[in-house]
């Protein structure tokens, strides 16, 4: 064994998954993961630690694993993480504590992510539950939203001995790893209900269809029902569009409507009666992870698919795991390349876009070097679908609708990092909703920070 | 789950319910609307509120079928529940939050077509209890599609029927009644709120723009989830791309593109079709449609 380089994970073919919805990656087994356990040298001054958003405790848990003691290893990521078996499979890690590991600096980083994926899933197939609050103080607490932020934030408080209920808009719980990231992805009856258990055995009630800022609002949970304080964890939003022409043809959709009919509503199962358009050549506009989910999702109903990119693919946000992904299972990437128009026939249906070439310029703001259109460079490309996946703007339903909670200019709402705080007593935010789109263990790790900021309030009320 | 405690059918494929929802029946108002799931594998449907009762804690829905959906929606009896009713979603009409005494020195026309006279009932209802009588124009392909009319009648001020086909009051479609009141009788309107088929409202649009009669239609697009995160019912207003769930359902009428509204209407027409066209068959159904591998 080469202690440079990470044990392989076994996946699926690319070939064979790009027809199926089933998950890619099979994760390791106990043999492998005992090995790559061994890999870590387990630092006295562990760096990875300080790279995880939730501050699991790697070395820790990693060290059980090379000695074959799952149930402790689940232990010791319980005390940090409520969501262990999404995060294991949808963190960036080589962004995270991954680029931390000081294996890393020579030859390849520890596999924590996959580590942690495999500690969960042992767990869950040997019928290990977290452990019970001790003592109930019988506070009520509510949480908006069922994502991942609020799902951590309920989970954490749950444990504290609070009286904790979520609400939720959808018909479903778990926000974004039920509507926005795919089952090849992240199995949603096996992996994502399971952790919805769980925080749901530690008490949690939950209460799906309800709209805060509409069905009822932060003030009347307050004041009539006797909540004593709230969290907010409503996620992203809105979707963004470009603003060219012919955006409102038929056959162009935002990637949260495409994923949210696949996912959600199960549109791809003939069974389920919602419809869903199957394109037979489909555009994606933009590179994040959002944009592969709807990409590889199209490509598994039968499309021939392209990434349409602005930038080269050394910018592209998505994981690298999940770029890898796409373009192994046969996805086009269009680098360098920005639509312009969207031509539509006389009907009104996608027959085409109309895109320029890019370079890469000067770096601008953000430190990308900012894409310039190429002179006399426009082409057209055939397509009967489009999907902009360009990210989200915040939905002002519930800041517009509380008194005293203060958005900023992007209508995000203004909270404490350290602990969620709001402009609003009582009031805690976190996830996407403060954020602007981000990631599942970003949200997380402001749900955590939020329950930690709640109970601080609470102790002192 | 939400409990149906009344199913009543009003017209051929016309159904009326009464569901238990107390948190949408304490809060909605006159405008707005509610999503229906009926269960497991079913649409999410938006549906326009039709009545609602604060203290008995009810929705009343109307709804015609269009779809697989609404078609095993339409079996649904006193008793049955749906499994999931969100609401209440959108905004309420912008009349509601007017000062009443300024209200009341407006005069309002509705204009209801077909199952739009359900959304349009709660206005009027909403107006009458707070003292405002206003002028109704209900239209109907014939007189068994009639919907709601003794409610109408109880709430409207003057009511004038008109049905496609003559087989009841008056002859014609609602822009003729229009003409009528406007034109002929010279009744004048400060605002006209129209509700009813995309069609209709277009055409009750180019009309009273011709007119200058200022009018609000409520649109029915598209939908998935009505919270302003999916982007299907986008339309174009005053060339301005809005969400009809989260910025609507209603607008000026004046400045919508119903031309492309009801292209993107027709989106999922054809896949709706065939999603019927399972379930009737059921069991049996072994294609012909060449696009569900039925044939194989």
């Amino acid at each position: 064994m080469d202690v440079l380089k990470k044990i392989p994970v076994r996946e699926q073919d690319a070939k064979v998954r790009a027809c199926n919805f089933e998950e890619v990656c099979y994760g390791y087994n106990e043999e492998e993961a005992i090995a790559e356990a061994s890999r870590c040298i387990n630092c006295k001054n562990a760096k990875c630690i300080a790279g995880c958003p939730v501050a699991i405790d790697i070395p820790a848990f990693i060290y059980e694993v090379k000695e074959g003691n799952f149930e402790e290893a689940s232990k010791i990521i319980g005390k940090s993480s409520a969501l262990p078996a999404v995060c294991g499979r949808v963190c960036p890690q080589e962004s995270q504590c991954e680029q931390k590991c000081i294996r890393g600096i020579k030859g390849e980083a520890v596999s924590i992510g996959k580590l942690e994926r495999f500690v969960a899933d042992w767990a869950r197939s040997n019928g290990i539950k977290p452990e019970l609050p001790v003592n109930k103080n019988g506070k009520k607490v509510a949480v908006i939203g069922s994502g991942p932020a609020g799902l951590t934030c309920a989970g954490d408080l749950a444990k504290m001995g609070y009286d904790v209920t979520i609400f939720e808009a959808l018909h479903e719980t778990g926000g974004v790893l039920v509507y926005g990231i795919p089952e090849f992805r992240l199995p949603k009856s096996k992996v994502v209900q399971q952790e919805i258990d769980n925080v749901k055995y530690l008490g949690v009630k939950i209460e799906t269809n309800v709209v805060i800022g509409k069905s009822t609002t932060i003030d009347e949970l307050m004041k009539e029902e006797g909540y004593e304080a709230v969290f907010i964890g409503s996620g992203a939003g809105l979707p963004k569009f470009m603003g060219i022409p012919g955006e409102n043809a038929n056959g162009v959709f935002s990637a949260n409507e495409y994923l949210t009919r696949s996912n959600l509503m199960k549109a791809f199962d003939d069974t389920y009666d919602t419809p869903l358009m199957m394109g037979k050549k489909v555009a994606v506009v933009g590179g994040g992870n959002v944009a592969m989910d709807a990409a590889r999702t199209a490509l598994r109903l039968g499309a021939e698919v392209h990434i349409v990119y602005r930038r080269s693919e050394e910018e592209l946000p998505a994981r690298v795991e999940e770029v890898h992904h796409a373009m192994q299972e046969g996805i086009i990437f269009n680098l360098l390349t920005n639509p312009t128009e969207i031509l539509a026939d006389e009907n009104g249906w996608v027959r085409g876009m109309r895109c320029v070439e890019m370079e890469l310029g000067e770096p601008d703001a953000s430190g990308r070097r900012r894409p310039v259109v190429k002179e006399g460079s426009e082409f057209e490309i055939e397509l009967d679908m489009v999907i902009m996946s360009l990210g989200t703007s915040p939905n002002p339903l519930i800041s517009s609708t509380t008194e005293g909670l203060e958005a900023d200019k992007w209508k995000c709402i203004i909270a404490n990092e350290d602990n969620g705080k709001t402009t609003k007593e009582g009031v805690y935010a976190g996830g996407d909703a403060v954020t602007g789109a981000a990631t599942v263990i970003l949200a997380m790790g402001a749900g955590k920070a939020a329950a930690e900021g709640i109970n601080e309030y609470l102790t002192q009320k | 789950m939400y409990r149906i405690l009344k199913a009543e059918m009003l017209a051929d494929n016309i159904y009326l319910m009464n569901v238990e929802a107390k948190r949408i029946a304490k809060t909605c108002l006159p405008g707005q609307f509610v999503i229906v799931k009926m269960d497991e594998k079913g649409e999410r449907i938006p549906l326009t509120i039709c009545d609602y009762d604060r203290e008995a804690g009810t929705i009343t829905i109307v709804f015609q079928t269009v779809g697989a959906s609404t078609e095993r929606m339409s079996t649904l009896k006193e008793g049955d529940t749906f499994r999931d009713f969100t609401g209440p979603l959108g905004q309420p009409s912008e009349f509601v939050n007017e000062e009443l005494n300024e209200l009341k020195k407006k005069k309002i026309l509705f204009v209801a077509g077909g199952v739009g006279t359900a959304p349009v009932y709660p206005q009027v209802k909403w107006l009458h209890e707070n003292g405002i009588n206003v002028d109704v124009i209900v239209g109907a392909k014939n007189k068994e599609l009639l919907i709601l009319e003794n409610e109408m009648r109880a709430v409207a001020g003057n009511l004038y029927i008109t049905t496609d086909d003559g087989s009841y009051i008056r002859k014609g479609m609602v822009t003729e009644v229009i003409k009528d009141l406007v034109q002929n009788q010279g009744l004048k309107y400060d605002i006209c709120i129209a509700i009813g088929p995309m069609i209709m409202m277009k055409f009750v649009c180019l009309l009273t723009k011709e007119l200058g009669l200022p009018t609000i239609v409520s649109m029915n697009p598209v939908m998935v989830d009505g919270t302003g995160m999916c982007g299907a019912c986008r339309l174009t207003v005053a060339g301005k791309t809005k969400f009809a769930c989260v910025d609507g359902p209603e607008f000026d009428g004046h400045a919508v593109n119903f031309d492309e509204a009801m292209k993107r209407q027709q989106l999922y027409k054809t896949d709706e079709g065939r999603a019927i066209l399972r379930h009737k068959e059921g069991d049996t159904h072994h294609g012909g449609c060449g696009n569900c591998g039925g044939d194989e």
